[in-house]
């Protein structure tokens, strides 16, 4: 009798040791990705808080079995803390990954650059998933810059800590460059406008175009930088015109190309044109026609 | 009650009619040429219009209206913003019927005092000194259209639903192009040039902060209106900074300082500066002379005129400015004049003129 009592004894023992153990469970993933669905298995019944970078999930369970944790939920990408209050206390670590890419953040400069000047735009894009988690694995990021609808020059980057960046030329036309950052689906748009340089010495030429009244109208020729591109309008161009009665001068804008001027006619008269540093041609205009 | 109220109203009636009387007889008549001219500008500067007006000789043929705008200004240009200050007269010749006499007259503006002077013909009329007003030929510009390729710069910011990663439209590339400290009448005067060298439009200020021998800052202060402060693509402005009563000895050092922003703008006006000549005004005094002539079709309220003199090394030797009292109607030729330092008009080579334009009705001015 005394025997049974002992066995009976072991074996309840045993029974609450195993009931312990499965109350205390706490089955956590190895690969948890933010903004995927989530179960960890429990046992017994109790209060799930999981703490994370910058947020907190609470969930009830009861009689163990899995608690399950929306993709939306779970949005933060790092160091997790799993903690049990219930029938048994108990805490355990697991790590959170950033989802597939869903967002760029994508700095280019400058705003406006020089037609033709090597490695004077820069590109950097920080790579990003949908919840903002930054992405540390490498990822192919491809960057295009291209103006006017022309092919443009292409180069894919290989992220490093969720960073990928490229200086690269500015294009010998001139235009508002489209310079676009690409990840997977996700892509990026910025404008980098790349504008003419001076205008041309060579092709610096102006003309009379006629005549307004008693004032004579001197027009120049499409004014282009070297590399052809026209000098963007707005910009500055003084016609001076030397006589006797004294010196007249005009700053004229570009406008569609060219600078027009209206100067009082003269009998003897020296027009020159410039635009910055640059000088033009010189006209000698003999009076009133 | 009644009797003393009519006895009151009879000697009201007659003590205002005295006063009426007495007045009249102020205006009506001027024992001098210079009284003439006094009293004139005394009752104009008391907007006593009609009073002022009847010093005017008849023989001048100029109604009050003109009259009127010619002291009170029109078209919104700076004398409308004026007030008549003061008035200096000296008697240059008098004869028993005829006079003249130069006239000095102090204008307070907003942007500074304003000083014209005027050599003004006074005659003897019916035994009375008048001021025959040189009556100011009103421009009337005819009808007619005036086509104007509109250029203009509009910017797109940056919004509130941007990421942090756009990037914003930079401020514009501008330099200080050159920088000369010089001592003027116990002033230390700080000028130069300045460029916008890129392809948008750019509203600039520059200033000058002043270390002493010891490295302290002793005195800071930017240029306000001898410099464009809006500048076009390439468009390059004189800056001329004044700190009255600081010696060039007690200065060690000059840190420039200066901020560039991009700001919407337009193209237009173009404003011509045609005859321009160095010559002496009827003071004797050096100016630069010319005409401003609107090539657009919208009115210059107030045209403000920027010198850059240069001597024979192509450095800045003086900057100066005036602003013009008339406002510059389209295709309408405006006389202007900037006064040059004496003593520097013998080492001035050349100069540059340019034209800062305020409208009304612009709001990019």
């Amino acid at each position: 009798m005394r025997k049974v009592i002992y066995i009976g004894l072991v074996i309840a023992l045993c029974w609450f040791a195993a009931d312990c153990a499965r109350a205390a469970e706490l089955h956590l993933p190895q690969n948890a990705v933010a903004g995927q669905p989530l179960s960890i298995g429990t046992g017994g019944s109790g209060t799930l808080y999981l703490v994370g970078p910058g947020q907190v999930i609470k969930k009830e369970f009861k009689s163990g079995g899995n608690v399950e944790i929306k993709g939306e939920e779970l949005r933060s990408a790092g160091r997790w803390i799993a903690v049990v209050r219930g029938d048994t206390n108990q805490s355990q670590v697991f790590w959170v990954k950033p989802g597939k890419p869903g967002k760029l953040n994508f700095l280019a400069r400058p705003s406006r650059v020089p037609v033709a000047r090597p490695n004077v735009i820069s590109g950097v894009t920080f790579v990003f998933d949908q919840y903002q988690n930054l992405i540390l694995d490498p990822m192919p990021v491809n960057f295009n810059l291209s103006v006017g609808g022309a092919t443009g020059s292409m180069k894919t980057v290989s992220s490093r800590a969720g960073v990928a960046w490229i200086s690269s030329p500015s294009a010998p036309k001139a235009g508002a460059a489209q310079f676009v950052a690409t990840v997977g689906d996700t892509s990026v748009t910025r404008v980098v406008q790349q504008v003419a340089a001076d205008p041309c010495e060579r092709s610096f030429h102006m003309h009379v175009a006629g005549h307004a009244g008693n004032r004579t109208v001197v027009e120049t020729d499409p004014i282009r930088d070297c590399s052809g591109n026209p000098v963007p309008d707005g910009t500055i161009v003084t016609f001076i015109q030397t006589d006797k009665t004294g010196k007249s001068t005009v700053d004229a804008r570009i406008k569609k190309g060219t600078a027009r001027a209206e100067l009082p006619a003269s009998e003897n008269a020296t027009i020159t044109v410039a635009a910055g540093v640059v000088l033009g041609n010189e006209l000698h205009v003999g009076g009133r026609q | 009650m009644g009797r003393i109220l009519a006895i009151i109203f009879a000697v009201l009636t007659v003590g205002l009619i005295a006063v009426g009387t007495v007045h009249g007889s102020r205006n009506a008549r001027a024992s001098s040429p210079e009284g003439a001219v006094q009293s004139l500008f005394g009752d104009a500067k008391a907007h006593d219009w009609q009073g002022a007006y009847s010093y005017v000789a008849a023989s001048s043929n100029v109604d009050q209206g003109g009259f009127v705008r010619d002291l009170a200004g029109r078209n919104g240009s700076l004398r409308t913003y004026s007030q008549l200050d003061s008035v200096n007269t000296r008697v240059l010749h008098e004869s028993e019927n005829e006079a003249t006499v130069r006239t000095e007259i102090k204008y307070a503006t907003a942007v500074g005092a304003s000083f014209e002077t005027r050599d003004l013909k006074v005659v003897k009329d019916d035994g009375a000194w008048k001021v025959q007003w040189p009556a100011e030929k009103e421009v009337n510009v005819p009808p007619q259209v005036i086509p104007v390729n509109y250029l203009r710069w509009d910017i797109v910011w940056r919004g509130p639903g941007d990421d942090w990663g756009a990037q914003n439209v930079e401020n514009p590339n501008c330099r200080i192009l050159s920088m000369h400290a010089v001592e003027r009448d116990g002033a230390l005067i700080i000028m130069g040039e300045v460029v916008n060298e890129d392809t948008v439009p750019a509203f600039i200020t520059v200033g000058a902060v002043l270390t002493d021998n010891n490295g302290k800052d002793v005195a800071e202060e930017s240029s306000f209106d001898k410099l464009s402060h809006v500048l076009l693509p390439k468009e390059v402005s004189p800056y001329r900074i004044d700190f009255p009563g600081i010696k060039k000895a007690d200065v060690k050092a000059v840190r420039m300082t200066h901020n560039w922003m991009l700001v919407p703008a337009s193209a237009d006006p173009v404003i011509a500066v045609l005859h321009q000549r160095i010559e002496k005004d009827l003071t004797g005094r050096t100016v630069l002379k010319g005409e401003l002539f609107n090539e657009s079709g919208q009115t210059v309220n107030i045209p403000h005129v920027l010198a850059t003199f240069y001597d024979n090394g192509g450095q800045v030797i003086w900057v100066s400015d005036a602003y013009s009292d008339h406002a510059l109607l389209p295709q309408t030729p405006q006389p202007f004049s900037v006064a040059l330092r004496d003593d520097l008009a013998a080492n001035v080579h050349t100069y540059r003129v340019t034209v800062n334009h305020y409208s009304l009705n612009n709001r990019e001015n």
